[in-house]
């Protein structure tokens, strides 16, 4: 057994959610500095080069990127060697996202979903874990904004739907997102699994860096065909018209049941932010 | 090249004429802040006839929540909210004369129609650009609803605070145009 002490995950998951809010990751100023050139529509170049000054005075200033600093997503990797020593691991989570968006100038954007009462401190948050092999513990912070989550869909397809019928859900998702969730975005699709696993694993598959297509040669293919039919929209960046509505289809493909064709489709926006650590 | 407009609250109809879809405008003087929570308790206000807290007249409303402000900075990052979720409760606003609202993202059918009826349009501020957008706020008091915390209204004082024009008085719609020229066909 290795011992973790539990202020170290309080310490190491607010750190993160603060740098995950000021530091937007390189990958996507990449994609910016990339699309600021490639980019059709000189509005939506203008908006590309707006991004990155955003980017530049957020990290200098540790004000944040974006104001809806978002729902606290984390995902835990837990070596099963691991034992958590002087706290719970959720209860060390829980402090560790408090004190970020307290300290940190963050904002608090959980509420009661009939009363709207705010819960004043960003909790609870919304963790996932999964034990692994291992003696190490590996910690994502992902701030997720509503915008986007907004314009993010589950259907539960009919198998004879096929390729086309999730192509079309995908664009069509897109397109009535349109403006909302802030384009560019990255579209995170997952086929196959459940209800519930399409759900989980579509958020995950939003942390595979842009540019950096699945390693699947079949369904890297098909995420180059749904980023060419998301883009041919037209939505472009900010919804004014362009070219790049979205900077990366990232998708997973999972088996599922002999009835069934899951397919979740999560938008990220722009703001794309997460960070992660290995204690 | 775009076309850029300065303006500044009060505002009459006359003053929104020259704006067209995608024209660019430099706002300065005074914009009130209100989202979803802030929306429903002024509606709510309208409804009784209690009195609101700002005259809404020629006004100009930022939907925006931000973060909370550093010791040493006015505002947090203050960047648009998804303008939608107000469509239910805007019509009421535009009959005490609200004049412009900024935002993000596409209005429902009945919001365009009242924004032509009463004279008043509708611009977006980039989305997600919340550090860049709060250097144009100068100044921020919290004039209502202060338990809303980032939902409370706040009067701000700005300066040059960028916006483009979706909705005009012509009832010409940039989102709908701007998707129109770069769209191409999917092959199936
Ligand atoms: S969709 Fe993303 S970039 Fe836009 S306001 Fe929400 S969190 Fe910010």
């Amino acid at each position: 057994m290795r011992e973790i002490e539990a202020d170290l995950i309080r310490q190491t998951i607010k750190n993160l959610f603060l740098q995950a809010n000021f530091v937007l990751s390189p990958d996507v100023i990449k994609a910016f500095e990339k699309a600021k050139d490639a980019e059709e529509s000189p509005v939506g170049r203008d908006i590309f080069k707006r991004l990155l000054e955003n980017a530049a005075l957020a990290k200098e200033h540790r004000i944040p990127i974006c104001q809806d600093t978002g729902l606290a997503i984390i995902f835990v990797e837990l070596g099963r060697e691991v034992h958590v020593k002087g706290g719970e691991l959720a209860a060390s989570l829980e402090e560790g996202v408090r004190q970020a968006y307290d300290e940190g100038y963050l904002r608090k954007s959980v509420c009661h979903p009939l009363t709207r009462k705010n819960t004043a401190d960003n909790t609870p948050a919304i963790v996932h874990v999964e034990v692994v092999p291992g003696d190490r513990l590996k910690l994502v912070a992902m701030p997720k904004g509503g915008g986007s989550e907004n314009m993010s869909r589950l259907f539960m397809l009919t198998p004879s739907a096929g390729w086309a019928g999730v192509k079309e859900k995908v664009v069509q998702t897109v397109e009535e997102a349109g403006p909302n969730p802030c384009p560019p975005i990255i579209v995170g699709v997952v086929l196959g699994g459940s209800f519930e696993l399409a759900a989980r694993e579509v958020k995950k598959v939003l942390l595979r860096p842009i540019g950096q297509p699945n390693p699947d040669p079949e369904a890297a293919a098909l995420e180059a065909e749904l980023l060419e039919a998301v883009n041919n929209t037209g939505i472009g960046p900010q919804g004014l018209g362009g070219r790049i509505t979205a900077l990366a289809v990232n998708l997973k493909i999972m088996p599922c049941h002999i009835a069934s064709l899951p397919l979740a489709v999560n938008i990220q926006c722009h703001a794309s932010r997460h960070a992660e650590a290995v204690l | 090249m775009t076309v850029t407009h300065r303006l500044q609250a009060p505002l009459r109809r006359a003053d929104l004429e020259p704006l067209q879809a995608g024209d660019l405008v430099l706002f300065s003087g005074t914009v009130y802040t209100a989202r979803d929570a802030a929306h429903k308790r002024l509606v709510e206000a309208i409804d009784q006839g209690d009195p609101l807290p700002m005259d809404l007249n020629g006004q100009i409303i930022y939907y925006v929540g931000p973060t909370p402000a550093r010791p040493e900075r006015v505002i947090g990052a203050a960047g648009p909210t998804t303008s939608y979720r107000m469509d239910a409760y805007t019509e009421a606003l535009l009959k005490l004369g609200l004049k412009v609202m900024i935002g993000k993202g596409r209005r429902s059918e009945e919001v365009k129609k009242a924004m032509i009826e009463y004279g008043a349009v509708y611009l977006a501020a980039v989305g997600g650009a919340g550090a860049l957008l709060s250097l144009a706020i100068k100044s921020v008091e919290v004039i209502a609803y202060p338990d809303l915390g980032p939902e409370a209204v706040r009067k701000l004082t700005v300066e040059d605070f960028p916006a483009t024009v979706i909705n005009d008085l012509a009832g010409r719609d940039l989102y709908e145009e701007g998707k129109k020229r770069y769209k191409k066909g999917n092959k199936q």
